[in-house]
């Protein structure tokens, strides 16, 4: 086992013996749930709609009505819920004084901020895998497309693993988690407003590049259905910075 | 084994530790002291290279602190002030994560997990959670973690701290064990633990090196006059001024229990011969006549108040402390 395999075994361990996973995780499923039959509900009720007035059948698109607007929702969640899961990556090692044993174990830095990253971005595959038994159940009772289902749920991965990133490197900032915590809301909740100042400056230059720094329409267009390099690009460029951030964050405390 | 060569260390405008230069041998174990403040713990920490020095060298086992870390926390077991301890592991675990840190796996990790919860005692809370252990337990766990990869270097920070006099005696003893093969450096607050296990004496003030040497040797070196305790069963009231009589005491001073004396005579010279020849003729009861040896904690006192006072008139000492840190 390498050290990197070390760090993932020892932070999952971490997650799995405190409550903030089963916590977190509860509440993520129940809101993905809770929404899933609030969209359903809607789809539902425009059918009969559709119904009332065409008469006999009424075909609705469940990507459109439902699966889209889950994924749209669930920016909101996971800029809420995401942090509360990475707070404590390097917090509680600050903490605990268990930072300076870190550091002075042959592992690099680079290893100890990847190890930390994979340990929690594996908690929210988990998550998110489980929240595929939604589409599953509902395909027993109708017929949709799974081409767009599967690029939101790209989405959503790409999303999440860019917002736990940012979450990390709050963690290395600070020694108190809830600072840590509020932080990274902070960060991710101003990237997302980016997007409102960049509509501002309409279809200039620079409107066009402080709408790219917003992770909105790189997320809605992938959503929708579309698989766009750009987006991919945006998602592994942020990750990649925000890793290289904690990077440099963590190492700069040797010279302090 | 460990060379420190001129360090210094800056935080901003303040300077923690200046030019600081010492060695330990293999094998040796060296005693770190210094009063809160004194640049310990920053020394521990470019030994450790958790932080790199301003200017200056360290090397351990060859290797150099700030160009070949790696290589360097390889070479060394740490143990800081506080137990680095995942409070969410059992004990297993824990010392399972710190050998897969350092690259130990299979039947080697097992062994060498065996070997240092047997080392440290702690077969009985090996499967329990170490958030639910107590502080000596703890302690223990964070001496385990150091030992465990039988590293040549050892650099402990107030190991037996939390510790009970039974538990401290055991690592005081397993210490002394591991003189020989393994270089240490031991900080410590408590003066009698450093004459105990250590061979040699670093002692630190003000981000300076004051003293280097042998405990026996510092005292020899620091002591300005003999000192004799005498306890006699009569004290009558010309007792002071027979004892002042006698040719080579400088001082007469009362003890602390009645009829108790202690004499400073001329450096070099014995007089309890004498002093008892003078008892026994006066018939004062002559219950007790030793010599008082400069303790640890008498050359450690003089030497920081020395370096406190440094601006203040020279003392008798200063020229013994000067060339102290001359030698250093």
């Amino acid at each position: 086992m390498t050290p990197v395999q070390a760090v993932i075994a020892k932070e999952l361990r971490g997650y799995f013996v405190s409550p903030i996973v089963y916590v977190v995780g509860a509440v993520f499923l129940l809101i993905f749930g809770l929404l899933s039959y609030l969209y359903v509900g809607f789809a539902g009720a425009q059918a009969i709609q559709l119904m009332q007035m065409q008469g006999g059948m009424a075909q609705v698109n469940l990507n459109d009505l439902v699966f889209r607007n889950l994924f749209s929702s669930m920016r909101i969640v996971l800029v809420i819920i995401l942090p509360i899961l990475t707070m404590r990556l390097f917090a509680e090692e600050r903490k605990l004084r268990t930072f300076e044993f870190l550091m002075t174990s042959p592992i690099r830095i680079n290893e100890i901020v990847v190890g930390k990253f994979v340990s929690v971005f594996l908690i929210y595959l988990g998550l998110v895998a489980l929240t595929i038994l939604v589409p599953t159940v509902l395909m027993l009772f109708s017929d949709f497309d799974w081409n767009p289902i599967w690029t939101g749920y790209l989405g959503m991965v790409l999303l999440g693993a860019l917002f736990l990133s940012v979450g990390v490197f709050a963690s290395a900032l600070t020694e108190n988690q809830i600072v840590a915590a509020f932080v990274s809301f902070g960060m991710l909740l101003i990237i997302w407003l980016i997007a409102g100042l960049g509509s501002l400056f309409g279809d200039t230059t620079a409107g066009r590049v402080i709408s790219y720094v917003s992770y909105m329409e790189h997320y809605d267009r992938l959503v929708r259905g579309l698989i766009d390099t750009s987006d991919l690009i945006y998602f592994g460029s942020g990750l990649a910075l925000m890793l290289f951030l904690t990077h440099r964050v963590v190492e700069s405390t040797r010279w302090k | 084994m460990i060379d420190v060569h001129n360090i210094t260390k800056r935080y901003g405008h303040h300077t923690a530790i200046d030019r600081v230069t010492f060695s330990v041998a293999k094998g040796e174990v060296l005693a770190f002291l210094g009063p809160n403040g004194a640049g310990k713990t920053t020394t521990m920490r470019i030994l450790t290279c958790f932080m790199p020095a301003t200017e200056g060298t360290a090397r351990v086992a060859g290797f150099d602190c700030t160009e070949q870390s790696l290589d360097v926390k390889r070479q060394i077991g740490y143990l800081p002030e506080t137990p680095p301890v995942y409070q969410e592991l059992t004990v297993t675990e824990y010392l399972t994560f710190v050998g897969r840190l350092h690259g130990i796996t299979g039947p080697k990790l097992s062994s060498a997990l065996d070997q240092s919860i047997g080392r440290l005692e702690l077969g009985s809370v090996r499967h329990r959670l170490i958030g639910n252990l107590s502080r000596g337990y703890r302690q223990r766990v964070g001496l385990a973690q150091a030992l465990l990869h039988d590293p040549p270097v050892l650099i402990l920070d107030e190991p037996t701290v939390g510790l009970d006099p039974k538990q401290i005696i055991e690592i005081r003893e397993l210490i002394k064990s591991l003189a020989g093969s393994h270089s240490v450096i031991l900080s410590t607050h408590i003066l009698p633990e450093a004459t105990a296990v250590c061979q040699r004496v670093v002692i630190i003030n003000k981000g300076h090196i004051v003293a280097e040497d042998t405990p026996e040797q510092l005292s020899a070196r620091l002591r300005q006059s003999e000192k004799i305790s005498i306890t006699l069963k009569t004290c009558l009231a010309d007792c002071e001024t027979k004892l002042r009589a006698i040719p080579g005491i400088l001082n007469v001073l009362p003890g602390q229990a009645g009829g108790s004396f202690l004499i400073e005579c001329e450096l070099g010279r014995d007089l309890r011969d004498e002093i008892a020849r003078v008892a026994v003729l006066s018939q004062w009861g002559l219950l007790e006549l030793r010599t008082v040896s400069m303790t640890l904690e008498d050359v450690f006192l003089q030497l920081t108040r020395h370096e406190d006072h440094l601006s203040e008139p020279v003392e008798a000492t200063v020229s013994t402390v000067s060339a102290e840190r001359t030698d250093a």
